[in-house]
């Protein structure tokens, strides 16, 4: 029992960690140019088959990972100078269907280079098997997860908190205006906040490939959660985000794991199992609402 | 007499309604000049234009910006403020979610390559209370200390014109004369400004030259002397 409440609590801080790569930049755009992109999880579609292709030719599952991430990246500022920017200005229903529809092109374009099989994305076999730790034992693969969200949670961390890049985002988050009668270029800062955003996606998108299927549509369903997350953590505050990326997925992963078995200590079996599942697909829903009743703007709110 | 800033025959509108008649307004380098007038008479309006900031550029209707011998105006306001000119706007604009220090180190630039130019030093020697609240969040600080942030702030750009919209507004009497002081120091050093506010007699005694706006229009532009002679003046458009 243990061991299993600690391994669903690693997966679901494992898939918290990848949940924050999608939610850092869907936060930042969000908050920056109060700018909803649904679009936001076709890149994370888009790396991963990058990464899937690239690694099928290359061979190597390292290759993939960075060519999707550089890849995705150029996508992500192409995108940016060529349709978001003229979406800024306008209101949030222009956005939601633009992006919309950028979604629909994604996917078709996705078919069409790829066809509708799933992909085939492979961890390296070095990280095939499982390691031990102290007699207990889990994926090596995940665990390089870990140590990849880990450090990258860190690096983005010391880029917003202490460099002036990021103290211009900040900044830019909060008050556009000001940042930009204060001489900085917002406009070119935001690209550039695209397509890391974009690449940060990707490398989600590369990573959770080997675990999850990488297929067309992939993108849809983690963008809610990642919407979720931005939500929950305050709009446009990358420490809410990590906040909310981690009880997202520990809440979500363990709800689903830990749920149905706790149900059938006081329900019939039949009833627990049906109802298990149910409850644990609405619990961070359910999340969401008791932090917004608690506090309305998210929990780091970036405008104060 | 060699001048920074010249604007001439401004006029502005927020959509369809016009705002601003045809402003005229000179300032040599060196010099403390304000712009007078009543509520809503279109002061902050003129000072938002000038920094590139909404309802320009679209809402320019027609006029000239000059400074330091360009036209800016319609221009973005990262060039603008890049180019030497630094808000100190109306109502603060404190970044919240930054630190006292780093709403002032994020925007240090010395573009001009001033021999002594401002550093985060220098702020706090000016206002010894922010040194105090350094790692303070901005939405922490009185309003005082905001409003002594958001100068600090303008000046760690050091700008070639330091424009003020307000700021001794709400302000207790004695933090308003920590303001006034400070700038009193800044003239002192060359700093040429361009002041918006409220206390005619301190800015008589701190400007060179003062231009009175009504409903757009400038009405009424002269020197301190002539402004402390005419008392008539006061009543008639500033209401004191
Ligand atoms: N965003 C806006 N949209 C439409 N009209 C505006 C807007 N901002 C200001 N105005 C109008 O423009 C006119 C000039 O306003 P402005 O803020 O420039 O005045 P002001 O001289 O700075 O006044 P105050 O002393 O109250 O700050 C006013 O009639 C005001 O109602
Ligand atoms: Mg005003």
């Amino acid at each position: 029992m243990t061991q299993l409440i600690l391994e669903q609590a690693l997966n679901g801080f494992q898939f918290g960690l990848m949940l924050f790569l999608l939610a850092a930049g869907l936060t930042l755009v969000f908050g920056i140019m109060d700018m909803i992109n649904l679009a936001h999880g076709s890149l994370y579609m888009v790396g991963a088959y990058l990464a899937a292709a690239a690694a099928a030719a290359s061979g190597s599952f390292v290759v993939g990972v960075l060519a999707a991430v550089a890849g995705t990246a150029v996508v992500g500022a192409l995108l940016e100078v060529a349709v978001l920017r003229r979406l800024y200005q306008r209101d949030h229903l222009a956005q939601v269907l633009a992006t919309f529809a950028l979604i629909l092109i994604a996917n078709e374009a996705v078919r069409m280079l790829w066809g509708d099989q799933p992909m085939l994305l492979n961890a390296p076999a070095a990280l095939a098997g499982p390691v031990e730790i102290g007699g207990f034992s889990y994926p090596a693969y995940r665990l390089l997860i870990i140590a990849v969200g880990v450090a990258v949670a860190l690096a983005l961390y010391v880029v917003v908190a202490k460099t002036r890049l990021g103290m211009w985002v900040r900044a830019g988050a909060s008050n556009r205006e000001m940042t930009e009668a204060l001489g900085v270029n917002v406009k070119r800062l935001f690209t550039l906040v695209f397509a890391f955003g974009a690449g940060l996606c990707a490398l989600a998108g590369a990573l959770l490939g080997p675990l999850l299927a990488v297929q067309v549509g992939m993108g849809e369903s983690i963008l809610i959660l990642a919407f979720v997350v931005i939500v929950i953590g305050g709009i446009g505050s990358i420490r809410g985000a990590l906040v909310g990326s981690l009880l997202v997925g520990v809440v979500d992963t363990l709800g689903r794991a830990l749920l149905p078995w706790l149900l059938r200590g006081f329900l019939p079996a039949e009833t627990a199992a049906n109802l298990g599942p149910a409850l644990a697909a609405i619990l961070i829903y359910l999340l969401m609402a008791a932090i917004l009743f608690w506090k309305p703007a998210g929990l780091f709110p970036a405008r104060g | 007499m060699n001048a920074l800033l010249e604007i001439r025959g401004l006029a502005v509108a927020y959509g369809a309604s016009q705002v601003l008649f045809g402003i005229d307004l000179t300032l040599a380098e060196g010099e403390v000049a304000t712009l007078l007038g009543r509520n809503g008479m279109g002061k902050s309006t003129t000072l938002r234009t000038l920094c590139g900031l909404s309802p320009a550029p679209a809402g320019i209707l027609a006029g000239s910006i000059r400074f330091a011998g360009e036209e800016i105006a319609g221009r973005a306001p990262d060039r603008i403020g890049r180019g030497g000119i630094a808000l100190v706007p109306e109502g603060r604009q404190i970044f919240p979610n930054l630190s006292v220090r780093e709403n002032l180190v994020a925007f240090a630039a010395n573009r001009r390559g001033v021999a002594s130019p401002w550093t985060l030093e220098r702020v706090f020697e000016l206002f010894p209370r922010l040194a105090e609240r350094q790692q303070n969040m901005g939405n922490q600080l009185s309003g005082g200390e905001q409003q002594m942030l958001a100068i600090g702030r303008a000046l760690m750009t050091n700008p070639r014109l330091l424009i003020l919209d307000e700021a001794t507004e709400g302000l207790a009497p004695l933090v308003r004369e920590e303001i006034w002081q400070c700038l009193a120091r800044l003239r002192a050093a060359g700093q040429t400004t361009l002041v918006v506010d409220k206390y005619v007699e301190r800015l008589i005694a701190l400007a060179d030259r003062h231009t009175i706006v009504e409903r757009g229009r400038v009405v009424w532009p002269g020197s301190s002397a002539e402004l402390d002679a005419d008392h008539g003046i006061w009543h008639r458009y500033l209401g004191v």
